[in-house]
């Protein structure tokens, strides 16, 4: 991304600049716009991740049936885990798939 | 030993009837009994469609039974409803400790909330209208938009 590498470098001061001035528009939204990534589970003080809640655990399931990334969903290292567990109890009893093409 | 709680699910096929189910009830709740523990709740989700085909069953009734006993009553369990052709999917975990630790973490939030309350010079509890509304939560959560496994 152009406006994080015109922060970060030292050298190229002026070229920065005018890189920055043209990329205003593109570069700058895309910074200004991205949320941070927020652990639901912390954020709704959830404490129980229940495998029989399948609308709480549903959307960490997207259409292919594989568990959501923590990458990508922001959810905590602890709630992960615990997540992780719930989704894999729920397989079982047949809740939540464990593919779908 | 002091008794540990357990949640059995199990699905029976979705032409099963009310008698049937009642039946099957009666014999696990025989089994719970015969060896000294006994049944809390139970509760019936009915007919469900399970999110992929066991055994050519598209759908399954859904029974749950929070049962308090020792290990030995669940193995005896697990081992019956094995051998059942009625059930055709079954599932068992001890939920004691996690009950505890979620029991815990929740009065010592509230414990904590109310000590720095207080210390603020505020009522222990949130009083109505205090607080950020409920509705500046946006509705339209974007954060899996464009999320590409």
């Amino acid at each position: 991304m152009a406006f994080g590498q015109g922060r970060s470098g030292g050298g190229g001061r002026g070229r920065d600049k005018d890189k920055k001035a043209g990329d205003k528009e593109k570069g700058q939204r895309r910074t200004l716009f991205r949320r941070r990534k927020v652990c639901k589970f912390c954020a709704d003080k959830i404490d129980d991740i229940n495998y029989k809640d399948v609308k709480l655990i549903g959307p960490f399931v997207p259409e292919r049936g594989k568990i959501l990334p923590r990458r990508i969903s922001g959810t905590c290292a602890k709630h992960q885990r615990k997540l992780q567990t719930a989704i894999k109890r729920a397989r079982q009893i047949a809740l939540i798939p464990y593919v779908t093409d | 030993m002091s008794d540990r709680q357990y949640e059995l699910v199990y699905i029976l096929p979705p032409d099963t009837t009310e008698q049937q189910v009642a039946e099957l009830h009666e014999q696990i709740e025989g089994v719970v009994s015969r060896l000294h523990g006994h049944i809390a709740k139970t509760e019936n989700w009915g007919r469900k469609r399970l999110a992929y085909e066991i055994g050519h069953h598209k759908e399954g009734v859904y029974v749950l039974d929070v049962i308090n006993g020792t290990g030995d009553l669940m193995k005896e369990l697990d081992r019956r409803l094995r051998v059942m052709d009625m059930v055709i999917r079954h599932m068992i975990v001890r939920v004691d400790e996690e009950k505890k630790v979620v029991e815990r973490t929740r009065t010592k939030r509230q414990s904590e909330s109310e000590r720095r309350r207080v210390k603020r010079g505020l009522p222990p509890t949130r009083q109505p209208g205090e607080g950020r509304s409920m509705e500046t939560e946006d509705a339209d959560d974007d954060r899996f938009d464009g999320v590409e496994v």
